[in-house]
């Protein structure tokens, strides 16, 4: 099947449906295509924590104050244009949310707005109760349904953007309910498609996010930027098995009733760990990154609980006091069996967000012309670390940034699309054969731990080196073809297809890994320990002749006003 | 412990039948949980829908399970046998996985 629109969006998560209601508000013909369901697959349905935006109403505020603290939680490699236009146009898009009556939460007569760490005042907007996300995705699905001219297509996974001359110009897909290739001719193309944190063994990912977008733009030529941070959730949820809640909802709890972590000899540790850290905010005894450094130091030196991470007891606090801090959460827990009270629960640190992700100007365009990114999949605006809050922003103002630059270009100009640029991909599909190939749901299980033990939160020139050298096994082995199992809705064609992402874009997460020989904000060299200011730079990575490549760029000054 | 999931399995052009996987688990896992480990341990060929595997928010696990309509991530796997089929009311697209979006956003059969 052969489709045609102005505008294609691949994602449908916060960042993709705001690019597909702001191209088709521009006037542009959209197609919003995502691998799983419209508003379903990736991270903004999951999100249940916070927004962070400078509204001014409950506590005086402003933009710049927002952005001073972006940068410094970006540790020198920010691009500042970027991050001041997160926190600029934050404001506008929350209140269009609001209009479109998302439901943030109030007090008195305006939106609530509470404290969370690394911001200097109270600045991040919610929906109660954990809903967040749930209510974002479902109205932005609604606006979805009151615009015209935006078709938008589930089970729709886009294998390759179509470049012909140096310009994108579409993609090929393969519509997972039926296998049948899809091409989808396009003048703008925008991916945005999240991040990558599927790529660890423990994480806080969905299904889709195993990269795809970095490896797409990757393959079509487009330049990727600091991808070697990961942000780590220290105190992500662990054991026991708990389903319906964000594994990192602990994080307020600790920080309002003082949540302890305990060793597996039920002995606390943090103290052990502390160092003055200027931007530590007084409640807790560790910032994030030495709370992860220091339960996974915990776990290697034999003192880990028994699912691999850290107790954390809120057994001093009194029942009354947990029932009002926590409210209906308790009732949530309790579904799942875990009564506080009672009962330690087992935390450790979760790969949760990426920094790093597609090389874009101001108006959202990659280094290839016509090819546009967005939300997660972007890298520039967080620098080396993420405040809580920043993503959602991010993904609804670069959205809406993007959707409208590939209007705009798209209103200039013709189609470009050609069969013969297509045909690789067209022609990769085709070869998927029934065959024998080594359980590849294992192989994605190979891979996480591969990461998590070699390119995780703490990291060596050693480790880094052995994780390369196996991505590039596993590649070789993975094989040129994909196998099928003749029939729609094929796993083993997906895992196929994913692994070709997921190894593609663990290198490309490696080596800037290894070559950045410094300590910066998630990036943490136990062989290089401490900031070095010489590494104030950002690492580019394109694909040179099927190999990654690396270079280095100089850190962008803004634009003056 | 371990879960004998009997799961109904085919296409809309085969005639459907059952067959039956012994997963171990521990307290707390859930179904979808198993059917992962069924793909990950014994057969890749399976085939079932779902994206946020813990937050309980993309609703796309939706399945028979014992006869009763619910989400494959928040029932728990237990000791016996269960019973594993598509959703009833909704054309089959493989084992079981259903065709659940809505018809305006399916690339065929827009309503
Ligand atoms: C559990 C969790 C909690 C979080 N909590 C918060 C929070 O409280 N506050 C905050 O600010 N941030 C939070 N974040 C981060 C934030 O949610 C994300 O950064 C943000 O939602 C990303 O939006 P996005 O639109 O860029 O990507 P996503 O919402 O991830 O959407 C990407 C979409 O692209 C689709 N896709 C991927 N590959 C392909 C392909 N090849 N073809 C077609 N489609 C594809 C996916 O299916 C998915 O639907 C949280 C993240 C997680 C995982
Ligand atoms: S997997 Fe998302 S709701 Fe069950």
């Amino acid at each position: 099947m052969h489709l045609e629109s102005d505008v294609l969006v691949i994602g449908a998560g916060g960042a993709g449906m705001y690019a597909a209601l702001e191209a088709a508000r521009a006037g542009a013909s959209v197609i919003l295509a995502d691998r799983s369901l419209i508003g379903r697959g990736g991270a903004t349905v999951m999100a249940q924590m916070t927004v962070a935006v400078a509204l001014g109403e409950q506590t005086p505020d402003s933009w710049e104050y927002h952005l001073a603290d972006t940068l410094a939680a970006g540790r020198g490699l920010c691009n500042e244009s970027l991050s001041a236009m997160l926190c600029q146009d934050g404001p506008a898009r929350i209140r269009e949310m609001d209009a479109w009556k998302v439901g943030w939460a109030r007090e008195g007569d305006h939106i609530a707005q509470i404290h969370a760490p690394g911001h200097d005042r109270a600045r991040c907007v919610y929906v109660d109760v954990l809903s967040t996300g749930p209510a974002v995705s479902r109205t932005l699905r609604t606006q979805l349904n009151l615009a015209s001219g935006i078709r938008r297509i589930g089970d729709l996974a886009i294998v390759d953007i179509v470049v012909r001359d140096g310009r994108a110009c579409g993609a090929v897909a393969v519509h997972l309910s039926t296998g049948e290739t899809v091409t989808l001719a396009a003048k703008s193309v925008i991916i945005a498609t999240g991040g990558l944190t599927r790529l660890y063994r423990r994480n806080s990912a969905s299904f889709n996010m195993g990269g795809d977008g970095y490896a797409l733009a990757l393959r079509a030529g487009a330049e990727l930027i600091d991808m070697e941070f990961v942000q780590f959730f220290p105190i992500g949820h662990l054991a026991p098995r708990l389903v319906g809640m964000d594994p990192i909802m602990w994080d307020p709890f600790r920080y309002k009733l003082g949540g302890k972590l305990l060793n597996g000899e039920l002995q606390e540790f943090e103290e052990d760990y502390a160092t003055l850290d200027a931007r530590s905010d007084g409640k807790y005894v560790l910032t994030r990154d030495r709370a992860t450094y220091a339960i996974s130091k915990e776990v290697e030196s034999g003192r880990g609980s028994p699912a691999g991470g850290a107790y954390l007891s809120f057994q001093h606090v009194p029942d009354a006091e947990l029932r009002r801090a926590f409210g209906p959460v308790i009732d949530r827990l309790a579904a799942n069996g875990i009564d506080l009270t009672k009962q330690l629960v087992e935390v450790a640190p979760i790969a949760h967000y990426h920094m790093g992700g597609v090389r874009v100007d101001e108006c959202m365009q990659s280094t290839i012309p016509g090819l546009y990114a967005c939300g997660e999949a972007i890298g520039g605006a967080n620098g080396a670390n993420r405040l809580s809050g920043n993503a959602i922003t991010e993904a609804f103002v670069f959205g809406a940034r993007a959707g409208q630059a590939a209007a705009k270009n798209a209103a200039f100009a013709s189609s470009h699309w050609s069969d013969a640029a297509a045909a690789p991909t067209v022609d990769l599909l085709r070869s998927a054969d029934k065959r024998d190939t080594p359980n590849l749901a294992v192989a994605v299980t190979d891979l996480q731990a591969l990461m998590a033990d070699k390119v995780g939160p703490f990291r060596t020139e050693e480790k880094l080196g052995e994780a390369i050298v196996e991505i590039d096994r596993m590649a070789s082995e993975l094989g040129a073809a994909p196998p099928s199992s003749g029939m729609s809705f094929d796993p083993l064609l997906i895992d196929w297809l994913d692994l070709r992402n997921m190894l593609q874009v663990a290198k490309a997460v490696a080596v800037p890994a290894l070559a950045r020989k410094e300590s910066r904000g998630a990036h943490q060299r136990d062989d290089h320990p401490g900031l070095e200011e010489a590494w104030t730079l950002n690492q580019i990575i394109t694909l040179n002749g099927g190999e990654i490549a690396l270079e280095r760029a100089s850190i962008p000054k803004k634009a003056s006003a | 412990m371990k879960a004998t999931l009997q799961i109904k399995r085919g296409t809309p052009d085969t005639a459907p039948h059952v067959e039956t996987f012994e997963v171990d688990f521990e307290a707390g896992q859930s179904i979808l949980d198993g059917l992962r480990a069924v793909r990950h341990d014994k057969d890749p060929t399976l085939a079932f829908r779902f994206a946020c595997i813990n937050a309980n928010a993309c609703k796309e696990c939706m399945m028979l399970i014992d006869d009763k309509i619910d989400y494959a991530c928040t029932v728990k796997l237990k000791e016996g046998v269960t019973m594993l089929a598509p959703l009833p009311k909704k054309a089959l697209v493989r084992d079981l996985v259903t065709e659940i979006a809505p018809p305006n956003e399916r690339l065929h059969g827009r309503g």
